[in-house]
């Protein structure tokens, strides 16, 4: 009986390592594979010349990279996929706001903007992880309604109180009645402040060196922080909570630094991609900063448990592509660009919802497996 | 008045209580204002008739025990596809109306059999996949209104001959219908009385149905899946009805809301139109796992008065910009915000 009964188990088991590790290489590899086989029919369909196209594309890592890697930390903290870099973002918008009203331009502009911003972010940042461990296993839900009640706040304060309780006096940016910020602010003065120090022609290709050295940079930074004692934490949480927290791990506290370091990176990644963009649209510029860097990413394969850096740097590079492309591709094809801007966007919310349904029904098939050995 | 304070928070909510004073506030400087306060009610009355069936929608999904249903939206396509047959179909007056609620009751029951589905796969999960479930087929369908093969020229748009517009007017066809239905005037402004009267039968059929067999078999399921299973409850079936019936609700709902609005807004319209429902249960006294008819009519009541009221008065503090759109967005996802971290983690 005992015998019998032991075998059971370890078919079971077999079959669900088989399961899952079936289940993980999908996840992990025919994402980016179709992604690729789309983006090639896109370009093939754009008829746009490849020299364009790529350097559109590095011009587009420049600016997008840095938020995309803002995510990873979290999803390696077990926390899913941190839709409230939103709010970092707003932060970096607070400190592009701030050398605006001071009128600091340049690479100088530039360091203050990202100086103010730091603070801003790292405060934002522990009240998001305040609020996500109140309502642990459901980060993903959390995070993306704290984005958007975050963007109410944010709203309030810049079309309320800026110019009637932040004394502002500013015609260039303050709305004619002496009441609220602009809707849109010309950022000129530190446009390409970072993207041109360095920009090398190679074969037609002009790569802003120093923006994608700063992009370098974090990912050393990020692999860096992964491996010390922070990182293992960090990892281990990711594993299993209630295991790291009964083998001394403060888990609430860990959290909380995960988060906290993805909101700061994301605001420095939104003031380098507005730097790069050179206008703020104060109050949309930001919403869909989240579901674009979290598309991204997990359009290079990664998942709400698992990202890594090469992962991000794929996912960005073929989301884009696809951005690039899919407008001429829907003009070509159906006569209409309109088209291909839905298609893209409805790329970005259904990748985003399919790997959501993967891992949820992963996790579900787990739970009920583990009810079954029981 | 401590302990006051402590046994209405406790008997109602904090969303429920600040969500009155609010409303209350927001009355007493309407008065100051010398606003137009028969207009208000009506407004206020309107919107609530407007929104009301959307609110409702909530119930049999939170009863069922698939949690508030993020992914309405669903519904709310179908229900748009039904308005725009009707309209292809050149249908005016009630007709129209109760057509397309006819033709949305099939769509809105499909999509609702194989959402239910996949919410049966992802257990636990609910808000997040249906958020993204919602969002990613309404961009979707932003393809599908271009290409659908729609005739009728009060819809497509004049140039180029093709495609749905963004916003299709339904003066002529079925706007305010119901809205002037055994409408009759209070102190000089027209009271929605059809629209109120379709939200009150659907609340009452609702009541009934929660009393009937399968109703009783959905609130077990829903409040113990264990121990309904125990008794011989199939509860993912019971989840796939309780979905099935939200989403013909959210159809229905949105036929509703645009003959009182006069238009239906397609595209990107339905994204975010889920929130304000779910916002509106909340403030209610709806949780994820407890959802009843008073939840609906008093948190539909609070939440869209509110709404209707302060654009008026807030308007009139502050003429520019939109504070009362901010306002708006504040509450709705606050008050979901508020629920999330009462419902705690699931560690």
């Amino acid at each position: 009986m005992t015998i019998s009964m032991n075998t059971q188990l370890n078919i079971t088991n077999k079959k669900e390592k088989q399961k899952t590790s079936w289940m993980q290489e999908l996840t992990n590899y025919s994402v980016p594979i179709l992604f690729i086989i789309i983006c090639l029919l896109g370009v093939y369909a754009s008829k746009l010349n490849p020299v364009y196209i790529i350097n559109e594309i590095v011009v587009r890592l420049a600016r997008n990279l840095f938020l995309v890697l803002a995510l990873i930390i979290p999803v390696i903290a077990g926390m899913g996929l941190n839709f409230a870099i939103v709010i970092g973002a707003m932060a970096g918008q607070i400190g592009i706001i701030a050398i605006k009203v001071f009128d600091m331009g340049g690479l100088s502009g530039f360091m203050m903007a990202v100086l103010i911003s730091t603070p801003f972010a790292l405060l934002f940042g522990y009240g998001t992880g305040l609020i996500l461990n109140k309502t642990k296993g459901k980060e993903m839900i959390t995070s993306l309604m704290l984005g958007y009640f975050a963007n109410g706040l944010y709203q309030l304060v810049f079309l309320t109180f800026m110019g009637t309780i932040i004394p502002i006096d500013n015609p260039e940016i303050i709305l004619s009645n002496g009441m609220g910020l602009k809707n849109a602010l010309d950022l000129k003065f530190i446009q390409y402040s970072i993207d041109y120090i360095l920009r090398p022609n190679i074969m037609g290709i002009k790569i802003p060196v120093v923006s994608l050295l700063l992009v370098v940079v974090l990912c050393f930074i990020i692999r860096f922080i992964v491996k010390t004692k922070l990182g293992q934490d960090f990892r281990a949480l990711g594993q299993d909570i209630n295991i790291a927290e009964v083998s001394g791990i403060k888990t609430d506290k860990t959290r909380l630094i995960a988060i906290t370091i993805s909101t700061v990176l994301a605001a420095w990644g939104q003031i380098i991609f507005l730097q790069n963009i050179g206008t703020l649209n104060t109050y949309n510029s930001h919403e869909q900063v989240g579901m674009f860097a979290i598309a991204a990413l997990l359009v290079g394969g990664a998942s709400v448990t698992k990202a890594t850096i090469g992962q991000a740097i794929v996912g960005t590079l073929l989301f884009h592509t696809l951005f690039i492309v899919s407008p001429f591709a829907g003009k070509n094809l159906f006569g209409d660009s309109q088209i291909g801007e839905y298609f893209r966007s409805f790329i970005a919310y259904g990748v985003i919802a399919l790997s959501l349904v993967l891992h949820a029904w992963q996790k579900y098939m787990n739970a009920r497996n583990k009810e079954k050995l029981e | 008045m401590r302990d006051f304070w402590k046994k209405i928070t406790d008997k109602y909510g904090y969303p429920k209580v600040f969500m009155t004073m609010f409303l209350i506030i927001l009355c007493i400087l309407a008065v100051i204002q010398k606003q137009n306060l028969p207009g208000l009610l009506k407004d206020s009355l309107v919107r609530v008739g407007m929104n009301g069936i959307l609110v409702l929608a909530m119930v049999p999904s939170v009863n069922s025990g698939t949690g508030l249903n993020f992914g309405l939206s669903l519904g709310i396509l179908c229900g748009m596809l039904a308005g725009c047959i009707s309209i292809e179909l050149k249908l005016t007056g009630i007709t129209a109306i109760f057509t397309a609620i006819l033709i949305s009751i099939p769509f809105s029951a499909v999509v609702g059999y194989l959402y239910g589905i996949l919410l049966n796969r992802v257990k636990g999960d609910e808000m997040t996949v249906g958020t993204y479930m919602g969002f990613s087929i309404v961009s979707l369908m932003c393809i599908g209104w271009l290409l659908l093969p729609f005739q009728s020229p009060d819809m497509i748009w004049a140039i180029g001959g093709k495609g749905l517009r963004t916003t299709i007017a339904l003066a002529g066809k079925f706007a305010k219908v119901m809205d002037n239905f055994l409408s009759f005037n209070i102190l000089g402004e027209p009271i929605p009385t059809g629209t109120l009267l379709l939200f009150g039968v659907a609340c009452v059929i609702m009541a009934i149905f929660f009393k009937t067999k399968t109703g009783v078999a959905m609130m077990a399921s829903g409040d113990n899946p264990k121990f309904a299973a125990a008794n011989g409850i199939n509860v993912n079936k019971q989840r796939i009805i309780g979905t099935m019936l939200s989403m013909i609700l959210g159809g229905i709902g949105i036929i509703i809301y645009a003959q009182s609005f006069g238009f239906f807004q397609l595209y990107t319209g339905p994204l975010m139109m889920p929130f304000m429902a779910i916002s509106a249960i909340l403030i209610g006294g709806a949780t994820a796992k407890n959802a009843n008819i008073s939840n609906v009519i008093s948190g539909t009541i609070l939440f869209f008065a509110l709404l209707a009221i302060s654009l008026p008065v807030i308007n009139k503090m502050m003429p520019e910009g939109n504070l009362s759109e901010v306002v708006r967005i504040i509450i709705t996802y606050g008050v979901i915000l508020y629920a999330l971290t009462k419902v705690g983690g699931d560690n």
